[in-house]
């Protein structure tokens, strides 16, 4: 890309809402079950049908307001007016002109800041596949509907035109995606389409031109495809002015197998949508004491979360670029507790860091139920030389899999007495004799050979010595 | 307020469209001078002119009105499956589509 | 002396004999399915009679009597429903083609309320499609005839009810006012018809016309039978938002404390272009409040002259996404094409009538980019402006009066051709429902043509009681009017339309 272009990104992003039931009615909000099952007369359009609001799903999108620094407004429901087999009246309810969150940002890691224009609420459509060997709408023979997704609650949260690269693009959806984590309102699976991205995408030359037309992607299904879309798009918009064309704002399809993007319609096909107040709901006027309510109730946000864990390094001597890599990842999978409190219990901050972000990150799902006690005595046998490093890894996967337990108990049963001291010294002795000239270099000051002994104590023992054991019992027969 | 262009038969045809219903030619005539009529009897509303005053879209003012997050039962699935006009694998089934949402 | 055999007994004197085991429920319903059919032929009342569940009902009735327990405060009382109340596994249709063979899984609130009291269901009413006409002339399966002369419309869209009611087909029936749809073809009927405040009576279960309006009530032969199933039929109902939560008044137990002290007024406005016999009789029913203590003053409210433009504005934008629905997806009517769009299309245009279709029209229309400013939102500000006209006058009086209709019961076909002439029918009713209130027909005599008038007293929200009060006093002073005759059968009319909706 020629550096006199500069991108101009604002993304629309959908997250459903981490309600037991959908937005209007009492059916459960799940994912996954037999189709058709979680119905009721109101999703399913049925005539005479009333929607009701469910107020946790107003509480949740009051908490994504209050994360993003939002105003918390009175705010309307209005029908989207269109003709669609999976949108069950043939009208969608949404916040039109009066969304309930306006006015916010949010801060990415690095500290750039993206405004937040509003965030409001709507009800999902329910879910149809393609029948026919394409498996897409085009070419199918026919299409089957599914409703149970049909009413659950979503939040969409729509951001200034501020991202200006496709980095900022992926840090924002990642960051955002871990803020509506904390906040308790979502789960952010894009892969089960629980949070779902569109991308806003224009060119101009230099960064104080006016923005250029935009295009709207769509079927953006991971944090990966929407950095390869915003690349392909941007680059396709200069390839047009540059030749002499000009972009004609549409909304474009993102291929993730072929690449590229492609136009589904474009601004002349512009749908009447013939918004207006649904008459069948009644204002939604939250006042202060129910916004500060919420507010109390909202965990802490992840750029607190990342201070909180930099702090603790901070007192052990700041953190290193990797432990910065390391507390955004424990962060944003929602492990940081887990550390503060093996912190607590007395556990070195590096160790539980590095143990946190690097091994009970492989299975964060179990790891975010996992009993934080037992994880803190893990660390602290591990710590103490009871546990080899690979022993401690082993225990942890049976934690995590039991959701807890005693982890000292665990490592007996899988046989991980710790070596006895004189055992271990007798290992140790015998490798020492065997190998007489690497023992005379090592006395002579060559540390390197601490590795070598280490080694061949750890295969003697079958990985089963503690590390920091040989190296101190190797120093006390240097003397 | 300006009052409107009167109605004409193209735009009853295309909002016939927008509602998804097709019109005979005959049926197209006879709708247009009837909608025409009632429009043009609303000319008493549309050329009124009331700036500042509020709409009333509820006559009632009612405003929280929620329900607690708590399941309540479904439909049986046979029930709605039997009312529907064409079902495969439990799902309702529709002729192919042409194009995404709009 | 009634054509019908006996004279029908009113709701209040039934349940409390059946309460009692002086009265079976099975007795009553039979007398009731006699008269059905001995004459349903000729009024067309129901789009469906539903004998079996009706006997069901009201053996259970008899039982519950039986074993010492009270079945409640409709205890045998039958029951006619609009066909737009959904009732659990009996068709309910709208008398619509589009839902033809649609029956719903669940019961309307009113419907579970009605059967926690005691009533017994007869069947579903003819109604105009979807409730959008004011003469019954829009039904899928042809129009309702009215009782007192088989020639005339019944009103609309509850014609079905009301003539149900007029016919002594059941003593009480259900209907829903949207711009008059009770109180229209209960003036025109010569029954008593009640649109309550809106809010008061659960709309779940309601099949939906224009939502901001619509209101079910009750058609009775008399007052206190409409106070008595206005009692049963109201109150909070968490599954419909729009429900208010407070104290929805009880009417039946006010009803005889009477107007001494209130002051009436009556609606100029409201008189302009009636018939003559017609504003006479509202003169004459101003005399009788008057006499009976009340104080009574012209009243005038010239923003309701704007009603019926604002109100042709209003109910069919809400219908045209009301009726969305109807696509031929999930339940009724489908009609085969290559594609979706296609399906909807054939669906839509099979299954609806053509007064449907125009209001469905007429609605997109004023929503539509471009339009909706100069005609759906500025209809929103001429319903404030109705209010507000509205509370001028009732900060001056506590009730006001009117004619329920310029006219007495038309000829069918008279208005079928040219909808502006029928929807000026609604015009003394509709400005009630813009502003959410209650108003409620009385019959009062007959015109020069021998038909029912009915006068109108409107009321601000949830004035219920003193219109009741009202309603009694202008009901007892009724000059008198004879039973429904039924002998000018027209036989062979429109037959073969009877199949249209199953």
């Amino acid at each position: 890309m020629s550096t006199e272009w500069t991108m101009v990104i604002g993304l629309e992003v959908h997250c459903e809402l981490k309600t037991a039931t959908k937005l209007f009615c009492g059916c459960p909000n799940a994912f996954g079950d037999e189709p058709n099952t979680n119905v009721c007369p109101n999703c399913l359009g049925l005539p005479g049908s009333l929607p009701v609001l469910n107020q946790r799903a107003v509480e949740l999108a009051m908490a994504i307001g209050t994360a993003l620094h939002c105003d918390i407004r009175p705010s309307t429901f209005h029908r989207k007016n269109y003709f669609y087999p999976d949108q069950a009246k043939d009208y969608q309810i949404s916040q039109y002109d009066e969304p309930l969150n306006v006015d916010g940002y949010l801060d990415l890691p690095d500290g750039f800041r993206v405004g937040i224009e509003r965030a409001h609420m709507e009800e999902d459509t329910g879910k149809t596949t393609h029948a026919g060997s394409s498996g897409r709408i085009h070419g199918a023979d026919y299409s089957l509907v599914d409703y149970n997704r049909s009413g659950v609650p979503l939040v969409e949260i729509v951001s200034a035109p501020d991202i200006r690269t496709s980095d900022q693009a992926r840090a924002y959806v990642t960051e955002l995606r871990a803020v509506l984590v904390a906040s308790g309102a979502s789960d952010g699976k894009m892969e089960e389409g629980s949070m779902r991205v569109d991308a806003n995408v224009s060119v101009r030359r230099g960064a104080d031109a006016p923005f250029g037309t935009r295009c709207e992607i769509k079927n953006l299904n991971s944090v990966r495809s929407l950095g390869r879309a915003i690349e392909y798009e941007a680059q396709r918009q200069i390839t047009l002015i540059e030749s002499g064309e000009s972009v004609v704002q549409q909304t474009r399809h993102w291929d993730e197998s072929a690449g590229r993007t492609s136009a589904l319609r474009s601004k002349e096909d512009a749908y009447d949508y013939r918004y207006f107040l649904e008459p069948d709901l009644v204002p939604l006027v939250p006042d202060a004491e129910w916004i500060q309510a919420v507010s109390d109730t909202l965990g802490m946000m992840p750029a607190e979360r990342r201070a909180r864990l930099a702090q603790l390094l901070t007192e052990a001597g700041g953190p290193s670029e990797a432990q910065v890599d390391q507390i955004t990842t424990v962060v944003d999978l929602g492990l940081d507790d887990l550390v503060v409190e093996a912190v607590a219990a007395g556990v070195g901050t590096a160790l539980a860091l590095a143990r946190t972000a690097n091994e009970a990150a492989t299975d964060a799902e179990a790891a975010r139920v996992l009993d934080p006690k037992a994880y803190a005595e893990l660390l602290t046998l591990e710590a103490q030389g009871s546990l080899s490093a690979t022993q401690a890894k082993a225990v942890l996967a049976d934690l995590l899999a039991a959701g807890g337990g005693d982890p000292a108990a665990i490592a007996r049963d899988k046989g991980f007495e710790a070596m006895s001291e004189d055992s271990l010294a007798a290992t140790v002795a015998e490798a020492v004799q065997t190998n007489p000239d690497e023992w005379s270099r090592f006395c002579e000051g060559d540390d390197k050979l601490a590795g070598f002994f280490t080694g061949l104590v750890m295969k003697a023992t079958k990985g089963q010595a503690n590390g920091k054991a040989v190296a101190a019992e190797l120093r006390r027969l240097r003397g | 307020m300006a009052e409107p262009a009167r109605l004409t038969r193209e735009d009853v045809a295309h909002v016939a469209s927008l509602a998804r219903l097709a019109l005979s030619d005959d049926e197209l005539d006879t709708f247009t001078w009837q909608l025409a009529e009632v429009l043009d009897h609303a000319a008493d509303v549309s050329s009124l002119d009331l700036d500042g005053v509020a709409p009333t879209a509820h006559a009632m003012a009612v405003t929280n009105v929620m329900r607690l997050d708590e399941p309540q039962v479904c439909l049986d699935r046979d029930e709605v499956l039997a009312a529907a006009p064409d079902v495969e694998d439990y799902r309702f089934k529709v002729p192919r589509i042409l194009g995404e949402a709009p | 002396m009634s054509a019908l055999g006996s004279a029908p007994r009113p709701a209040l004197e039934t349940a409390a004999m059946v309460r009692a085991g002086e009265l079976s429920a099975v007795e009553v319903l039979e007398h009731h399915l006699a008269t059905i059919e001995a004459h349903e032929d000729d009024v067309r009342a129901f789009t469906l009679v539903t004998p079996d569940e009706a006997r069901t009902q009201a053996r259970a009735v008899d039982a519950a009597v039986a074993k010492g327990e009270d079945p409640g405060p409709l205890a045998g009382v039958p029951i006619a429903l609009k066909d737009n109340l959904c009732t659990r596994g009996l068709p309910t249709t709208c008398s619509s083609r589009i839902l033809d063979g649609w029956r719903p899984p669940y019961d309307a609130t009113v419907v579970t309320r009605l059967a926690a009291a005691g009533a017994v269901s007869v069947g579903k009413t003819n109604m105009d499609e979807f409730a959008m006409g004011s003469s019954t002339e829009t039904s899928a399966i042809g129009p309702t005839r009215n009782p007192h002369d088989l020639t005339r419309v019944p009103g609309g869209s509850s014609g079905g009810s009301a003539a149900a009611v007029a016919a002594g087909f059941a003593p009480l029936a259900l209907g829903s006012d949207t711009g008059g749809s009770i109180r229209q073809p209960a003036a025109l009927c010569g029954v008593v018809g009640l649109k309550p405040t809106y809010g008061t009576v659960s709309r779940y279960g309601l099949v939906a016309f224009a939502s901001s309006l619509d209101q079910i009530g009750p058609f009775a032969g008399t007052v206190a039978d409409a106070a008595l199933l206005f009692d049963v039929i109201g109150g909070h109902d968490p599954l419909d938002s729009t429900s208010l939560n407070r104290p929805t008044p009880r009417v039946l137990s006010v009803l005889d404390e009477g107007v001494d002290g209130m002051t009436i007024g009556v609606l100029a406005e409201y008189l302009d272009g009636v018939d003559p016999d017609v504003a006479a009789r509202v003169h004459q029913a101003a005399e009788a409040l008057a006499a009976a203590g009340a104080r009574i003053e012209e009243i005038s409210v010239p923003e309701v002259a704007l009603g019926l433009s604002a109100y042709y504005l209003i109910a069919p934008g809400e219908a045209s996404s009301n009726l969305a629905r109807y696509d031929g997806v999930r339940y009724g009517l489908r009609v085969d094409a290559e594609d979706t769009a296609g399906m909807n299309t054939a669906t839509r245009s099979a299954g609806f009538g053509a007064e449907v279709k125009r209001r469905i029209m007429l609605g997109t229309y004023v929503l539509s980019a471009g339009y909706m400013d100069a005609y759906y939102n500025q209809a929103l500000k001429v319903r404030t402006k109705i209010i507000e006209g509205f509370d001028r006058a009732y900060a001056q009086c506590d009730l006001l009066l009117g004619p329920t209709t310029p006219t007495t019961a038309f000829a069918l076909g008279a208005k079928t051709e040219d909808p502006l002439t029928m929807y000026l029918s609604d015009v003394c009713t509709i400005p009630t429902n813009l502003a959410g209130h209650p108003a409620i027909s009385v019959p009062f005599g007959t015109g020069d043509d021998g038909l029912p008038i009915g006068v109108q007293l409107l009321g601000p929200a949830l004035a219920e009681g003193d219109l009741l009060r009202g309603a009694a006093v202008v009901e007892a002073a009724a000059p008198p009017m004879a039973p429904p005759a039924l002998t000018a059968s027209l036989r062979g009319g429109s037959q073969e339309n009877r199949e249209g909706v199953s």
